[in-house]
C-alpha cells in the first residue's frame, strides 16, 4: 500500500502544497458562490444551478486535495468506498422521495 | 409522603409498577407467569452475583474480561449475551405456542395484553440482542485472526459497543421486573406507540433499547470495515481473504448505512413521545407512513446482516469439511456484494399492502425476487465444493446440510410473498411468521451454530461434545419442522399473526404440532447447555493446543488453541487463499521465526463498562422520568469520554521473552503432537496437529 520510499522532506513540501492549492480553490469556490448571490448577473434559477455546480466542486477539491482520495491505485479503495457510499444513499433517498411522494399522490 | 418529593425522586414508578406486586394484589395466572419471569431474572442476576462473590472471582472477571479490549474476549462475552438472551426469547415463544394452542375458542392462560409484550420482547431480543450479538461476536473473534492482525482496529470503540449492547441487553431484563415492555411489536410502529395510544413505559423501554443497540452496531459496523480495510496482513489482498471476512465486511457495510435509518427513526418516535412533536403521529401533520419507510430502509438490509455472516461461517465450514478449495470463489464473493447492493433496493416489500401505487409495488417485487439469483449462485458452490470431498459429518457441517435443505425452502416462500397481489392475501398472517423463521433459523441460528461448533476448539482449546452436538442438532432441525410448517398452513388459511387467541376450530390440530414443535427447540437449547456442560467437565481429554483440529485452512488455525493475546508473534505474510493449508503441504506450516520483538496491546480499559452501564441508567431515566438520573449519566458518560482522552498510555508491552517463552511452548507441543488423519478428528486422538496427506 506504502508508496516508493520517497525523500520525506520533498513529500512534506509536497503535501504542503497541495493543501495550500486545496485551501486557496476551496476559498475560491466559495467566494464564487457568495458572489454569485450577491452580485446577480443571472436570473434566480441559473443563479441556484451554478451555486449547485460550485458545491459539486468544491466536493471534489475536498476529496482530492484534503481526503488524498485520487484516481491512483493506492488510494482505490477509498475511492471505490466514496462510489458506493454515494449509491446507497442516492437509492435510499430517491426511494423514500418516489415512496412518499406516491402515498401522497393517492392520498389526494 | 408530600406530593412532591417522590415524583422527583422516582419520576412515574409506583409501587404496582413491579411484577411482584401486581401479581400480589391481583393473583391470576397471567400475572403470576409475569412475577414468575421476574423472579426468574432476580434469582439468576443474584445467584450469579452470589457465584462471582463466594469463589473470589469479581477481581478475576474485570481484570480478564470486563475492561479486556482484546478481540478475543469481547468476542466471547457477546456470544455468552446471545444466549443468555436466546434462552429468554425462547422461553417467551415456547409460552407464546402454548398460549396460541389452549386459546382456540378458549380465553387461555396469558391475557391479550401480556401476550402483546411476549411477542414485542421475543422479536426485539431475537433481533437485536441475540442475532446481532451472536454474529458480532463470532466476527469479533476470528476476523482479525482470519486477515493476521493483531486486533481489531479500535479496540476501545470494541469494548463500548460491547457495552451498550450488554446495558441495552440488561434494560429488556429490567423491563421484565420494573414497569412492562412494549406492546408494540419488533417493529413498533406508530401511531400506536405514540403517547396518544400507548401513554405506558413499554414503548419507551423498546425505544432506549433499540436506540443503544442500533448506535452498539453503527460502530462495530465502522470499526470491522476499518479492520478489514486498513490491518489485512502482507499479501492478504481482497481477493485473498476468506469468505467470512468477505461476508463481514459486506455485513459492516450494511450496518453503516442500515442502522443509522433505525436510530433515526426511533429518535424521532422518542422526539414525538417525549417533546411532543408531530413527525408520526395522527394529527398535526404526522405521517407513519415514514415511519414505516425509515424502519424497513433499516429493516431490510438487517435481514442480510444477519444472514450474510452465516453464509461466511458455512462457506468456511463447507471447505474444511469437505478437504476442498471453496468451490467458485470469486463468485461468491461477487453474489455477496451483489446481495449487499440489492438489499437496498427492496424495502417496500415489507409494507406491501399499505398503500402505494401497484407499479411502485411491482418495481420492487421484482428487484426482490433478483435476489434470489445470487443467493441460488452460493446454494449451487456450496454443492460444488462437497462435490468428491472427502465430506465428514461432523456437527458444524450437518448445520450446514440442514440449512442449504431449509434455507432453500424459505426462499421459495420468499418468492411467493414477492408478489404483490400474493402478499396481499397472506400478509399479516402465520404464513409470514412460518416464511422469516424459515430463513433466520437455518440462515442466522445454525450458521452462527455452525460457526460456535467449528471455531469453538480455537477459542477455548478443547473440542465441544460431538453425541451432545448431535443431539442438539437433531431437536433444532426436528423441532424447527414441526414448529413452523404448520404456521404456513394455518397462514394459508387467513390466521393472524400476533393473535392472543383464535376461533377456528380447524387451526387446533396445526396449533397443537407447532406446540410440540417449540419444545422440542426448548430441548434442543438444553441439549447444547448440556453439551457445554458436558464439554468442560471431558475437557482434558479434548484438548487441541496445537491449534488446528479440522485440517484447517486459514490463517487462524495456524495459531495455539486458545491462541496468544497479541495472535501472531510475527505478522504472517500470505500468497494465497488457503496459506495454512499451503503452508502445511509445503512444510513451513510452522516455520519457526529466527527471533522475537517486543509486542504492543491495547491497555484494559474501564471506558467501555462506565458508558454502557451509564448509557443504560440514562435510558431507565428517561422511560421513568427520573431526569436527574439521565441527567447525571448523560453528564458521566460526557466525563467519561473527557477523561478517556487525556489517558496517554494506552498500550502494554508484552516482552520479547515472554513471547517467546510463549511460543516456544506452544513448538513443543506440536512436536510432541501425533498428527492424525481426518478419519480421527472427532476422537480424543486430536491433539491439534493434522496430518498432511497430498
Ligand atoms: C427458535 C425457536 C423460535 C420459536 C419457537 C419462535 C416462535 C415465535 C412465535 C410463536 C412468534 C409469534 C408469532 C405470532 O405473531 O403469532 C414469533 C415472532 C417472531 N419471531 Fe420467533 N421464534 C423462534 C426463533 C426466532 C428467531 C431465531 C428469530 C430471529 C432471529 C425470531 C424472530 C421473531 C420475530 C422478529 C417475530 C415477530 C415479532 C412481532 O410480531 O413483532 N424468532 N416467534
Ligand atoms: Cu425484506
Amino acid at each position: 500500500m506504502t508508496a516508493p520510499q520517497a525523500d520525506p522532506r520533498r513529500e512534506k513540501r509536497r503535501e504542503i502544497r497541495t493543501y495550500a492549492i486545496g485551501y486557496a480553490l476551496a476559498l475560491a469556490l466559495t467566494g464564487g458562490a457568495f458572489a454569485a448571490v450577491h452580485w446577480p448577473r443571472f436570473p434566480a434559477r441559473t443563479t441556484l444551478g451554478l451555486v449547485f455546480g460550485l458545491a459539486l466542486v468544491q466536493m471534489i477539491v475536498h476529496l482530492r486535495c484534503f481526503l488524498h482520495v485520487s484516481l491512483r491505485r493506492s488510494s482505490r479503495d477509498d475511492l471505490l468506498l466514496i462510489l458506493f457510499s454515494t449509491l446507497i444513499i442516492i437509492l435510499m433517498v430517491a426511494g423514500t422521495i418516489v415512496i412518499i411522494a406516491n402515498l401522497h399522490g393517492r392520498m389526494m | 409522603m408530600t406530593d412532591g418529593i417522590w415524583p422527583a425522586l422516582l419520576g412515574r414508578f409506583t409501587w404496582n409498577a413491579l411484577a411482584f406486586v401486581r401479581a400480589w394484589q391481583n393473583p391470576t395466572v397471567n400475572e403470576i407467569i409475569g412475577a414468575g419471569a421476574a423472579m426468574m431474572v432476580v434469582l439468576g442476576a443474584a445467584s450469579v452475583i452470589t457465584l462471582i462473590t463466594v469463589t473470589g472471582k469479581w477481581g478475576y472477571l474485570w481484570r480478564e474480561w470486563l475492561t479486556s479490549l482484546d478481540h478475543k474476549k469481547i468476542g466471547v462475552m457477546y456470544v455468552v449475551l446471545a444466549f443468555v438472551m436466546l434462552a429468554r426469547a425462547l422461553a417467551e415463544a415456547v409460552l407464546m405456542r402454548m398460549q396460541q394452542a389452549a386459546a382456540v375458542n378458549a380465553p387461555g392462560f396469558v391475557e391479550p395484553d401480556h401476550f402483546a409484550q411476549l411477542f414485542s420482547t421475543h422479536g426485539s431480543i431475537m433481533i437485536f440482542f441475540m442475532a446481532m450479538p451472536f454474529l458480532t461476536g463470532i466476527i469479533n473473534y476470528v476476523t482479525p485472526l482470519q486477515i493476521g492482525a493483531r486486533d481489531v482496529a479500535f479496540p476501545l470503540l470494541n469494548s463500548i459497543s460491547l457495552w451498550l449492547t450488554g446495558g441495552a441487553a440488561g434494560l429488556m431484563m429490567v423491563s421484565l421486573v420494573i414497569g412492562r415492555f412494549s406492546t408494540g411489536g419488533w417493529t413498533g410502529y406508530p401511531p400506536y406507540t405514540e403517547l396518544a395510544f400507548s401513554p405506558d413505559v413499554g414503548p419507551d423501554y423498546w425505544i432506549s433499547a433499540v436506540t443503544l443497540g442500533s448506535i452498539a452496531s453503527t460502530l462495530s459496523g465502522l470499526n470491522f470495515a476499518v479492520t478489514i480495510y486498513k490491518l489485512r496482513c502482507p499479501g492478504m489482498t481482497l481477493m485473498r481473504m476468506p469468505l467470512f471476512c468477505w461476508t463481514t465486511l459486506c455485513t459492516s457495510i450494511l450496518m453503516i448505512f442500515a442502522m443509522p435509518p433505525l436510530t433515526v427513526a426511533t429518535a424521532l418516535l422518542a422526539l414525538d413521545r417525549y417533546l411532543g412533536f408531530h413527525f408520526f403521529t395522527n394529527d398535526l401533520g404526522g405521517n407513519m407512513m415514514n415511519y414505516a419507510n425509515l424502519f424497513w430502509l433499516f429493516g431490510h438490509p438487517e435481514v442480510y446482516i444477519l444472514i450474510l455472516p452465516a453464509f461466511g461461517a458455512y462457506s468456511e465450514v463447507v471447505s474444511t469439511f469437505s478437504s476442498k478449495e471453496l468451490y467458485g470463489y470469486t463468485s461468491l464473493v461477487l453474489a455477496t456484494m451483489a446481495i449487499a447492493v440489492l438489499s437496498f433496493t427492496v424495502w417496500v416489500h415489507h409494507f406491501f399492502a399499505m398503500g402505494q401505487s401497484a407499479n411502485l409495488n411491482a418495481v420492487f417485487g421484482i428487484a426482490t425476487m433478483t435476489i434470489g439469483v445470487p443467493t441460488g449462485v452460493k446454494i449451487y458452490d456450496w454443492i460444488w465444493t462437497m462435490f468428491r470431498g472427502e465430506v465428514r459429518f461432523t456437527v458444524p457441517m450437518l448445520y450446514s446440510l440442514a440449512f442449504m435443505m431449509t434455507f432453500v425452502l424459505g426462499g421459495f416462500t420468499g418468492i411467493l410473498l414477492a408478489f404483490p397481489p400474493l402478499d396481499y392475501l397472506v400478509h399479516n398472517t402465520l404464513f409470514l411468521v412460518a416464511h422469516f423463521h424459515n430463513m433466520l433459523i437455518p440462515g442466522l441460528l445454525y450458521g452462527m451454530l455452525a460457526a460456535t461448533h467449528y471455531w469453538f476448539p480455537k477459542a477455548f482449546g478443547f473440542r465441544l461434545n460431538e453425541k451432545w452436538g448431535r443431539i442438539a442438532f437433531g431437536c433444532w432441525v426436528f423441532g424447527f419442522y414441526l414448529a413452523f410448517m404448520p404456521l404456513y398452513v394455518l397462514g394459508a388459511g387467513g390466521a393472524a399473526r400476533r393473535s392472543q387467541a383464535f376461533f377456528e376450530p380447524a387451526f387446533r390440530p396445526w396449533l397443537y404440532v407447532a406446540g410440540v414443535g417449540a419444545l422440542i427447540l426448548l430441548a434442543a437449547l438444553t441439549a447444547l447447555f448440556v453439551q457445554l456442560w458436558v464439554s468442560i467437565r471431558e475437557r482434558d481429554a479434548n484438548r487441541v493446543f496445537a491449534g488446528d483440529p479440522w485440517d484447517g485452512r486459514g490463517l487462524e488455525w495456524s495459531t495455539s488453541a486458545p491462541p496468544p493475546e497479541y495472535n501472531y508473534a510475527v505478522i504472517p505474510v500470505v500468497d494465497g487463499r488457503d496459506p495454512f493449508y499451503d503452508g502445511k503441504r509445503d512444510g513451513d506450516g510452522y516455520a519457526v521465526p529466527a527471533g522475537y520483538e517486543d509486542i504492543a496491546v491495547p491497555r484494559n480499559s474501564m471506558v467501555g463498562p462506565a458508558t454502557g452501564i451509564l448509557g443504560a441508567g440514562l435510558a431507565f431515566g428517561l422511560v421513568w422520568y427520573i431526569w436527574w438520573l439521565a441527567v447525571l449519566c448523560l453528564a458521566g458518560i460526557v466525563a467519561t469520554v473527557i477523561a478517556r482522552s487525556f489517558i496517554r498510555d494506552v498500550e502494554r508491552i508484552v516482552p520479547a521473552a515472554d513471547v517467546a517463552r510463549i511460543e516456544d511452548r506452544w513448538h513443543h507441543a506440536i512436536a510432541a503432537a501425533r498428527p492424525i488423519s481426518r478419519h480421527h478428528e472427532t476422537t480424543p486422538a486430536n491433539q491439534g496437529l493434522a496430518e498432511v496427506t497430498a
